[in-house]
């Protein structure tokens, strides 16, 4: 993991008093609430519902044990016991109270953590894939890369006042885990024929009220080149980016009303003013990022072990965790393991102090100390050795979080909805739970096999329903909650936008209608099809006609 | 009457007048101090008469104003001014350090609007160099805000040399 120069380091203790002196002045009354919001913003402090909200960058989702139990501390100390892991690789305390905010911060950096711009009209927390570093279908690790991008956007002078907020991926693999085709800015990593390193670029992606795939404007941008690139794309959004109307403010509109070939021309034009000067990446500052990423001591394995084998003949719910949570890792004898915290009657993505505590525990145990968190909401430990699953497995049952359901149905990606987001127009957590009850049985689930849903409890799309394969989409009609559903929304390298499947329904009808929705998958599948395959080859329209179908 | 400020925080005279947006040629010629700030349409449009009158004059650009409009004389402006309409309206720190970066201005740019102590270090860092600040800040603290920051990770105008490079030094 990255760890803090004295650089680093100082940085962040100014800015934390910086932001100490502005909460007392808007507390003392001398900051008007009207200046004092940005300022909040961009230390990841919102006004929700209830209580403020506090967001805290987990960057590209690298998190330690260390870290997660100072997360721990902090949900039990400054909140009530919980938090919630979001879909940018953030953690989100729901209670916090504002005159303590500052302090927050401060024990945050004790673990080298921040929650700079994880909120406002600024650069936000770089994401990528969630197993960089340990896939074994990896071109190139990205978390050196996102950590230089992160050095350069925080507290960038020229971008801290942007017409909206604005988000950046990285994706290093094959398979893209990172939804980076909607992000404002997507990078690829790709290598040439020669071996070099660089980045195909896409801009104007996003979700949001107006959810728009990125496209690209460069097929190879060489890494050393990364940042000036970088600066000339953001300069000419924040100059030329609408601001006069806050729905029509991300830079997806500004591409799309310019063209992308004319937007690609100005970024051009811009970068031949920075291109080789001061700012172009140097191979020792790559060398220096790169040096934090290291693999741990692995041992020599093979990639077979007595007590994993008979494990999994002997217990049939080890052998469905291990089917789902347990991926293939780059070293023989190593695995992937997902915590999918997403246990019927739960909220997704939340996790107690106590919980957080034990799983620091489990990854200094059997993973290194390296935890990650991912875009759909769950824990990964990256380096865990075949021979532990069992006794890894064994200890994440007696805290229920062995829940057997990664990649499925019931792993369902869900913002806090109106239960705790001022922004949103109806409740999500509710539907993700009824919907999870009506299908918590594993074998019901495996057989549905690979799917997502995602749910939004508003159109800014927290919960990228835009690119589940079923989205769901929280509406008010006239002060009642209604939901919309879409279908066909995948956000890989395939990446598509779900198409609405007809009028809203009742949330009581929510579980039904999904159940309607897989009937068609399950009558129409072509041997193993997931089900984005099958509607991709069938359409939408089989699936309009047996859910709308009158009863007779 | 607004303070106006240095980057080192040093409270300096102000020998400008600042005329608004809507201001004519007449008002120009009648402004009663020798050096006047004009709005970027009044400047384009009257460049010839303004200049004949033997006052010197900056430009101060809206946020919805580009470098590139002033760019061809540049070196006839000893200032340019720009506008924060709101202090949430970041164009014109990409405008202050085009015209450094891109136009090689070495004149005076001032930040002129919604100046507040808690943008001033970015200011500064875009290669802003004197600030009219609100009435509603303070003084000392406009000073201290100037030194938030000890550094900054990226190349900046104040700074070219990012962090990167100047850490393997």
């Amino acid at each position: 993991m990255y760890r803090y120069d004295q650089y680093d380091q100082r940085m962040q203790q100014e800015r934390i008093t910086q932001f100490r002196d502005q909460t007392r002045r808007f507390l003392a009354g001398v900051l008007e609430n009207s200046q004092f919001l940005p300022l909040r913003l961009q230390n990841g402090l919102y006004v929700q519902r209830l209580a403020p909200m506090l967001r805290v960058a987990i960057p590209y989702g690298c998190l330690s044990a260390r870290q997660l139990r100072k997360l721990a501390h902090i949900a039990r100390h400054y909140d009530k016991g919980y938090g919630h892991f979001s879909t940018r690789q953030n953690i989100q305390f729901n209670w916090p109270k504002l005159p303590e905010v500052p302090d927050i911060l401060a024990e945050l950096l004790e673990v080298e953590m921040h929650a700079n711009q994880t909120s406002g009209n600024c650069i936000r927390n770089t994401t990528t894939d969630q197993f960089a570093g340990v896939s074994p279908h990896e071109i190139e690790d990205s978390r050196p890369w996102c950590e230089i991008i992160r050095q350069w956007s925080t507290f960038h002078p020229e971008f801290a006042h942007l017409p909206r907020k604005f988000k950046i991926a990285v994706c290093g693999t094959e398979h893209d885990q990172a939804a980076t085709q909607v992000h404002d800015i997507g990078l690829y990593i790709v290598k040439s024929f020669t071996g070099d390193i660089g980045f195909q670029v896409l801009v104007g992606g996003g979700l949001g009220r107006t959810p728009v795939i990125g496209q690209v404007i460069r097929d190879f941008l060489p890494w050393e080149h990364l940042l000036t690139y970088l600066d000339a794309i953001v300069r000419i959004y924040n100059q030329e980016g609408r601001r006069d109307n806050k729905y029509k403010a991300r830079i997806k509109i500004l591409v799309k009303e310019l063209g992308v070939d004319v937007f690609r021309a100005k970024v051009e034009a811009e970068w031949l003013h920075s291109k080789d000067g001061p700012a172009t990446l140097t191979a020792e500052e790559f060398k220096r990022c790169k040096a934090f990423f290291v693999d741990p001591a692995y041992e020599t394995l093979t990639d077979n072990d007595a007590t994993f084998d008979a494990k999994q003949r002997s217990d049939i719910r080890f052998h469905n965790w291990n089917e789902r949570n347990v991926r293939a890792h780059k070293k023989p004898g190593y695995r992937i393991v997902t915590l999918c915290l997403k246990a019927t009657g739960s909220s997704p993505g939340d996790l107690s102090a106590e919980q957080m505590e034990f799983v620091a525990d489990l990854a200094d145990r059997y993973s290194f100390g390296e935890l990650r968190v991912t875009h759909e909401q769950n824990l990964v430990l990256t380096d865990v050795k075949l021979a532990d699953l069992p006794a890894l497995y064994d200890a994440l049952q007696r805290e229920h979080l062995a829940t057997p359901y990664t990649g499925l149905l019931n792993d369902i990606v869900c913002c806090p909805g109106g239960d705790f987001c001022s922004l949103a127009n109806a409740k999500s957590i509710p539907i993700a739970e009824a919907i999870q009850r009506r299908f918590d049985d594993y074998d019901v689930q495996k057989k549905i096999g690979d799917i997502t849903i995602n749910i939004s409890g508003c159109m800014n799309a927290c919960g990228h329903h835009h690119v589940g394969n079923i989205g769901i989409l929280g509406v008010d009609k006239k002060g009642e909650e209604f939901y919309q559903v879409a279908l066909g929304g995948s956000s890989d390298r395939q990446t598509a936008l779900g198409k609405v499947l007809g009028p809203s329904f009742a949330q009581e009808e929510m579980p039904d209608v999904i159940d309607k929705v897989l009937q068609v998958y399950l009558a129409r599948r072509e041997g193993n099809e997931r089900f984005i395959d099958t509607y991709n080859r069938i359409g939408i329209e089989p699936f309009q006609e047996h859910v709308y179908a009158k009863a007779d | 009457m607004p303070r106006l400020i240095d980057t080192l925080g040093n409270v300096v005279d102000n020998a400008w007048d600042l005329l608004p947006k809507d201001a004519t040629l007449d008002q120009a010629k009648a402004s009663a101090a020798k050096l006047v700030i004009v709005a970027c349409q009044l400047w384009l449009a009257e460049k010839a008469a303004l200049l004949s009158t033997g006052k010197t004059f900056g430009v101060w650009l809206d946020s919805n104003e580009t470098a590139g409009e002033i760019a061809g004389d540049l070196s006839l402006l000893p200032l340019v001014a720009l506008n924060f309409p709101t202090f949430m309206d970041g164009r014109a720190y990409s405008t202050a350090a085009l015209l450094r970066e891109h136009y090689d201005y070495e004149g005076e740019i001032r930040a002129i609007g919604d100046v507040l102590r808690d943008q001033l270090f970015f200011m500064k860092r875009c290669g802003f160099t004197s600030f009219n600040l609100k009435d509603s800040v303070k003084l000392e603290d406009a000073q201290k805000a100037l030194k938030d920051f000890s550094t900054t990770y990226a190349s900046t105008v104040e700074e070219p040399v990012p962090l990167f490079r100047r850490r393997a030094m």
